[in-house]
Parts: structure tokens; sequence; C-alpha cells
């Protein structure tokens, strides 16, 4: 199982080859704590994501690191930002070997596309001759092949996504920092480049950094997840650590969904953990369930809507799964939601306050449920994990 | 010429603080909306409104064309005479050319002020910056004749000489609020993101400025340049104030209206200003429209 990281120590050192080397790193903005302490290590050729809601820190973290801001002064002097061996203090952003894919794109409304991609060679002193070849070979690998003349701003969205990336990716940096890069697409147009940009970073092996608010864009891309909040760092793991085993609700709440039962916690016994659900009375639950320790006393039970499944013909006989230990209660259909390939159902359930919600795949000939109807839900007790 | 270039400032500030004038050709329609027929009343209103700001302009080609010395009704018939005399008149000439060093220097100086001062206001914060900005338009509330007077003072006592520099130093003191508006406009809508992104890719703090922040401010600066010419040459009570031995353009003029005679010469004069200006209007738009 992959253990999900809780404290970060103060130099973790997850790869031997750490990229991005972040150490106590804080900033204010006008008497406001914007990021708070954060340390964290990025290994080279690396995909990773800052989540979390806007204002958690998320961009911030990476202007820092851009070197558009720069972090405040700590009891220590200031905080650290080490990129590939060297310390970046008082290196302007001009000077670094990251380039950042701008939400907004950026892309300069004067220059034609061409000028545009090859706008950082020029300080570099190519030869004419060489900046177009290196140009063109760049909107080539963009999917961009004949749109060197085009005017910035006969570009749609797509396009100018790809000319901000090819413009950042032409200078080869160590680094490439995307800011909400797909937030302006359409769904269709997002997932297409969600899977180019991770097959682009694969080719390449650069070091990619993403801030993103959207968690299913976290998980599908990224190696490793920081999961922010107020800015610090709430869970740091693989994207199945941090879907799997959330440490804390408010994680648990802000990737997918989760329902949360209210429970006690009695403390191990043997190697298995004592809980009592409301409603369901004492179960035990192997210690990995708890992803972060807990003291005895209340506590909540939380379990994925897609690990609930609704028994067929209300009997606790489905033999597709043989554990024998399901956990099963009777509830009623509250509402449903019929997405197509899914239907997630809110149901209320006896001795539960609240709704629970429930996922099932629309298969051939799975029934699909109304509001009013009393089902069966059940799921496996492995599927629980204890939350503070 | 004056009307013309605020014309033009206004509809490139309407321009500039158009969001979409980053991404989408800057061309300026009337109203965002499409455009409906206007109503009877509106049509007519627009029309003698035309008439009343170009009327008196019209009435200089009717007389700088007319044979009589006399400006007045009735018409006389046609002559070029005048124009022929426009190239023997030289203390006109001397004239016009002090204007237009004058108009020329005041111009750069100015815009040049203005792009520092609208730069910092914003682009950066600091200590009195909202007192500064409240600061920048005042001049404009003062009589020019207070400012003539209250200039010759000074200059008199600190025992600098009148010359073409101290007119120069008079109307950019009073060009520079405009200047200073137009610019901070230009720069008010840009895209902060595109500096970053600049440096992001390697460039300096100047060559970013030169590369994208200049090129992007262009109509801005073209519509400030002109303004602040414009303004400039034709500005009469503080070159009168400020003048030494060599006239400004409308000094001088104002100095011949004492002379019946030379009246229809200066209408000659004042027709090829209007032809010129026009020139530079048309100019102006072809390049801006251009520019997107």
């Amino acid at each position: 199982m992959p253990q999900a990281k809780t404290k970060p120590s103060p130099n973790p050192n997850p790869n031997p080859n750490p990229m991005v080397v972040l150490e106590d790193i804080s900033k204010t903005y006008m008497g406001e704590v914007v990021v708070d302490g954060v340390s964290l290590t990025i290994a080279a050729g690396e995909f990773f994501s800052l989540l979390g809601p806007s204002g958690c820190g998320k961009t911030t973290l990476l202007r820092l690191i851009a070197g558009f801001a720069t972090p405040d002064k700590n009891d220590s002097g200031a905080g650290s930002i080490v990129i590939d061996g060297k310390p970046m203090t008082g290196v302007p952003a001009n000077k670094r070997p990251t380039n950042m894919v701008f939400q907004s794109y950026a892309i300069f409304p004067h220059l034609n596309v061409g000028d545009n991609v090859g706008y950082g060679l020029k300080k570099q002193g190519l030869g004419r001759e060489a900046m177009r070849r290196r140009v063109l070979g760049m909107l080539d690998m963009v999917d961009l092949a004949g749109f060197y003349d085009r005017p910035a701003h006969a570009l749609s969205g797509g396009q100018r996504q790809r000319v901000a990336l090819a413009r950042a990716l032409i200078m080869r940096p160590k680094v490439l920092l995307l800011d909400e890069p797909l937030s302006a697409l359409d769904k269709k147009l997002r997932e297409q480049m969600q899977h180019e940009l991770r097959s682009l970073q694969r080719e390449l092996g650069i070091t990619f950094i993403m801030v993103t608010h959207d968690q299913e864009e976290a998980l599908i891309m990224s190696d490793r997840i920081a999961v922010m909040f107020d800015g610090r760092i709430a869970q740091l793991g693989t994207p199945q650590a941090i879907y799997s085993y959330p440490v804390t609700r408010r994680v648990a709440a802000f990737i997918g969904e989760m329902n949360l039962l209210p429970a006690q916690y009695h403390g191990v016994k043997g190697d298995r953990l004592q809980v009592s659900i409301e409603g369901l009375g004492r179960i035990e639950l192997a210690n990995t369930q708890m992803p972060r320790p807990l003291a005895v006393g209340p506590v909540s039970i939380g379990i994925r809507p897609e690990t609930m499944t609704i028994l067929y013909n209300n009997e606790n006989n489905n033999n597709a799964s043989p554990a024998p230990a399901r956990h099963a209660i009777t509830a009623r259909v509250a509402s449903m939601d019929y997405y197509g390939d899914m239907t997630y159902y809110r149901v209320r359930a006896q001795g539960i306050e609240g709704l629970l919600t429930i996922s099932m795949r629309n298969t051939v000939g799975r029934r699909i449920y109304g509001v009013g109807e009393e089902i069966r839900a059940s799921w496996q007790p492995e599927s629980l994990i204890v939350l503070g | 010429m004056a009307y013309a270039a605020a014309a033009l400032a206004a509809k490139s500030r309407a321009g500039v603080s158009m969001k979409m004038s980053m991404h989408m050709p800057m061309r300026i329609s009337p109203s965002p909306s499409t455009p409906q027929k206007a109503p009877k009343l509106l049509r007519g209103f627009f029309i003698i409104c035309l008439v009343f700001l170009y009327a008196p302009v019209m009435v200089l080609p009717l007389f700088a064309f007319n044979d009589s010395s006399i400006v007045g009704f009735p018409l006389r018939g046609f002559t070029l005479d005048w124009f022929r005399q426009l190239p023997h008149e030289t203390m006109l000439h001397r004239a016009a050319a002090n204007s237009l060093v004058i108009a020329t220097s005041t111009a750069i100086i100015s815009t040049s002020f203005a792009v520092l001062v609208a730069r910092a206001i914003t682009r950066y914060r600091f200590h009195g910056r909202g007192f500064a900005f409240g600061l920048i338009m005042a001049p404009v509330l003062l009589p020019e004749i207070i400012i003539g007077v209250a200039l010759l003072i000074v200059l008199l006592g600190l025992g600098i000489p009148l010359n073409l520099w101290s007119v120069i130093g008079g109307h950019v003191l009073v060009t520079t609020p405009f200047t200073i508006a137009i610019m901070l406009a230009a720069f008010h809508n840009m895209d902060q993101r595109l500096e970053e992104a600049s440096l992001d890719l390697g460039e300096s703090r100047f060559g970013t400025f030169r590369r994208v922040i200049l090129p992007l401010a262009m109509p801005g600066l073209a519509a400030s340049l002109l303004l602040s010419f414009s303004l400039s040459l034709d500005e009469f009570i503080i070159a009168f104030f400020l003048t030494g031995v060599d006239p400004t353009l409308p000094v001088y003029i104002w100095a011949q209206l004492r002379f019946p005679s030379k009246l229809p010469i200066v209408m000659a004069l004042g027709t090829l200003m209007v032809l010129v200006s026009l020139v530079l209007l048309s100019l102006f738009e072809y390049s801006r429209r251009r520019w997107y």
C-alpha cells in the first residue's frame, strides 16, 4: 500500500536526484500569510501538481519558484529555494532555469506566432536561420506547423495554449511551471491536452510543476500531488495514496467525494483498530485504514461513493463478491443523478444522519433505482477509512 | 488642430481601455453592439454638431482664395495670390520654424515625462502615489494666463533669459497633464503577465520595456505626441509671456492682426495648416488600424 507521507521531514529526499528543493518558504502579502512554511522536494523528471482551492497559496508558491516574488525572511535567514543544486536567493526571474505557462497564456499580442515562440531565443544570440529552424521544429512538436506567420489575435484558445507551451519549452528549461494551464479550455479540449501534456512531459523528461484547482486533472496527470490548504501542504503523495488514504476530512472532501459517518475510536487491539459506527455497531479495521494516527474518541469514518454498492433484489447474496464480512444497511433513495455511464444516488439510511452518496456504474442489465425506492446498500469493511 | 488631436486622444483612450484590444483587431466602433439605424432626431443633431464644429474652419479657405485684401463678404473672386505671397514672408517663416521647434521639443519632452510617470503610477506602489495621482490633472484647472505670469516672474527673478527654451518649458508644463492622462490609459489595461512572460523568457527589464511595453503602448504614445505637439503649436498665452525676440507662430499672427492687409495671407496659412493636420490625422488613423 502506498503510504501517504504525512509530515515531510525538513529535508526529504525521495529521489536521489532532486530538481527543486523548497525549505521553509513563507510569503506574506499585506499582513496576510499566503504561503506558510512550505518545505518540498521535487525530483528531476517528475510531474508534480500543487492542488488546492483558490486562495490556498499554490499560485504564489509557483511564482516564488519562478522568481516573480521573493520569499519572506524567516528566523534563520530566508527560506531557501534551490533549483538544480543552485540556490535561487537573489536570482531574478530572467536568470532562472525555469519557464512558465501562464493561466492567461500571456501571448504577446503585437507579435505573430513565430515571434512569440522565438521571443526568448533572441537574447541567446542565435543566427536568424538557426532561430527560425528551432521555432519551426517547436511549432511542429506542439502541432502548430504552418502557424509561424499567424498573428496572435487570430488564434483559438487551444492554439494560444500551445503557443504558450512552445514559447516556454523552446527555452529548454530545467523546470516548466504551469499555472492552471488548461482551465481556460473547454472540456473536450482540456481532456485531450491533459494527455498531450502528460506524454510530452514523459518524452522530454523535463520536471513539470503544475498548479491546478481541478482534482481530477491533478489525479490524471501527476506523479505526485501536494494538496494545499491555507498556505500549507495538507498532504503530499502519489495520486493513489491521496485518493485512497486522505489524511484529513478536508483533503478527503476536496479530492473526489467522500461519505463521512460519525464514529467512536476505541483504540487498537492486537493490530486491529476498534471502531464503533453509529447505527452499525462495533467493527474492527486494519491499522492501515487510519492514514494519520488519531487519539481515542470521536472520529469520522470515510467511504467513497464508488466503493459502495446497491444489492440486487435487496438481498445479501451477491456472489460476485464472495467476501463474507460485508456491511449492509437499508436505505431509501432521496435523489438520483443520471450521468449516462454512472448514476449517483443520495440515500437516507436508518440511524445515520445526513445523506449518503452511492455511485453505480450503469452496466447492462443493472437497474436504475427511482426516488423513494428502498434499497440495500453494502460495502466491504476494507474500503472504510478512519479520519479525524 | 488641437481639436482633432484631442478627439484622437480620446479615441485612442477608448481603444486601449477596451479589454479586447489585446486580442482583437483594434477597430473603434461607436458602440460595442451592432450599430442600428440612428433615429432622425439624433441624426439631425449630429449634423448640427458637425456644422458647429467645422463651419468656422471652412471660412478659412473661403477668404484664403478670395481676391480681396478685405476679409469680409461679399466674395470678390478667385485668386492664389495670398498663397503666392506666403514664400516671401520671411518673418512668418521664422515664426513657423520657431513654433515647429517648440512643438516638437514639447511633444517629445512631455511624452517622455508622461511615460515615466504613468509607468510609475500604474506599475509600482510607492509612498504618496494617490497624492501624486491627484495632483497630475490639477494644472489643467489653473488659467493659463496665471501660469504665464507666474512663470515670467520666476524666470525673470532667476535671471533666466527668455528664448525658445523658456517657451518649451512653459509648454511642457501645460501639456504634461494631458499626456500623462493618455499614457495612464495606455498603460492601465496592459496585462502585467506580458511583462512577466518576457522576464520569464530571459529578457531584461529594459528589453521588456523596449520589446513588449513600448510597442503595446504605441497607439497611446502616438496620441500623446500628436496632442502635445498640436497643443503647443497653437498655444498663445504662455508663448506670449515667455517668448523673447523670436515669436512663435500664434504670437506672430496676433502681431500681424494690426495690419488688415496681411489678414488674407494668415488665412492662406491657416488653410495650409488645416490641410496638414488632416493629412497627419489620416496617417495616424491608418497606422493605428494597421497596428493590430
